[in-house]
């Protein structure tokens, strides 16, 4: 009665959904030499896994010595933030399907910062920025005994930029932070913006000033590489002009 | 033959010269923020500059193509122009004040746009003051004489 279906379902897993894809990273170990050298390894690998998936397999079945940061797998710590394909995204949100599996899926780490070991940067730089814009709540006066409260559009208001989660992809891919590293970069903007634009937050003049500085938003000049590469969907141009805007209304 | 065995010795070396106790240096970002980075300015030069842009671009695209159909358009197009041609429009302070405006925003516009390129491209801190030190002097060359050439311009020269 029900052979058909069972036959269907044998075939089905007969049928491997497996198929071989060629990782090609950028690996660095400056214990071995102070060279960069492509690696290709080749993965069987179901088409609907993540890339993540796919480095997984390359650790702990090829080579245990490749190197990358990656903590949840579940695109809300931001750790695995690298170059797929020459864009900036989470290797844990990338499925191998999306990317052109027929050709080798180049993997590298984020540009900008300085590269510690394979896919692997330092991220000290990124996080200065981030704590130069003081991305905690500053009040005046007493605090009160009970919660602070906020209406709901005063909520969403900055309600994008909450979205961060400091995973670098869009500082790094944003050609003004390439060039010195001096620029504050899209994420420390983004979380100024989530305070600047908080109802219950009194230190936004403050960080307008951090941000009005020659390394401030000034220099940003709107490629929007910062929100192509985001994989939260922030719109990070956005919150920048927005800063700006803020900025020269304050002023006239 | 000493050719050869050259580059498998410095391999050799190379792998030698690395190891657990003695890493590769690693690239440093290229000025990475340190007690020695510039401290804050607390200026609104930028805000000022970038507003500049804006207002200026919208004056000048009026300016510009205005003083493009003027020229080379209208009344017989660019073989018209001479210095009599010169002469009669800057008889008029209307023109003289249009192209001494267009002159001066058109060379502050350009002075700022290239002072953002040369910041944005010139990696090494002495590249990028001596070009702008360059860029400046053009600019305040070129500004000056212009400015200098209408106001004084006297259309009986011999």
């Amino acid at each position: 009665m029900s052979t058909a279906t069972l036959d269907k379902v044998e075939a089905d897993s007969a049928a491997s959904p497996y198929i071989t894809v060629t990782f090609r990273v950028r690996r660095f170990n400056p214990e071995v030499s102070d060279e960069v050298t492509w690696q290709d390894f080749e993965v069987e690998i179901d088409p609907k896994e993540r890339v993540l998936d796919g480095l997984h397999k390359i650790k702990w079945d090829v080579d245990g010595s490749l190197t990358f940061r990656r903590s949840c797998a579940h695109g809300i710590c931001g750790s695995d933030a690298m170059r797929i394909n020459g864009k900036n995204r989470l290797a844990c949100k990338t499925l191998i399907k999306d990317l052109n599996p027929s050709k080798p899926i180049t993997v590298e780490p984020i540009k900008g910062l300085t590269v510690l070991k394979d896919l692997v940067v330092d991220m000290e730089p990124f996080f200065q920025a981030y704590r130069d814009v003081m991305p905690f709540l500053i009040t005046k006066g007493n605090e009160p005994t009970r919660e602070r409260l906020q209406s709901a559009e005063d909520r969403e208001r900055f309600d994008d930029t909450t979205k961060c989660i400091l995973c670098a992809a869009c500082t790094s891919s944003c050609p003004v932070f390439w060039n010195d590293g001096q620029y504050f970069g899209p994420a420390a903007i983004v979380n100024a913006h989530r305070f600047i634009f908080d109802s219950r937050d009194e230190a936004g003049e403050q960080r307008l000033e951090i941000l009005n500085d020659k390394d401030g938003v000034w220099r940003c000049r709107t490629t929007f590489n910062c929100t192509d590469a985001c994989p939260r969907g922030i719109e990070v141009t956005k919150a920048i002009q927005e800063v700006k805007r803020a900025l020269i209304t304050r002023r006239f | 033959m000493s050719a050869e065995t050259t580059p498998a010795t410095a391999a050799a070396a190379d792998a030698s010269r690395f190891g657990v106790d003695n890493p590769a240096p690693v690239i440093e970002a290229p000025r990475k923020r340190t007690k020695k980075s510039p401290k804050t300015t607390r200026t609104n030069f930028e805000l000022y500059g970038w507003l500049f842009m804006r207002l200026s671009g919208i004056v000048l695209v009026v300016l510009v193509l205005g003083h493009l159909l003027i020229q080379l358009v209208l009344d017989g197009g660019v073989s018209k122009i001479g210095f009599a041609f010169v002469a009669g429009r800057w008889a008029s302070p209307f023109w003289q004040a249009w192209d001494l405006v267009m002159l001066w925003l058109a060379m502050l516009h350009g002075a700022n746009g290239l002072r953002t390129v040369i910041n944005d491209y010139a990696e090494r801190a002495t590249t990028r003051f001596w070009l702008k030190n360059l860029l400046y002097a053009a600019t305040v060359f070129t500004v000056l004489l212009g400015t200098l050439v209408i106001f004084t311009f006297d259309p009986n020269i011999r």
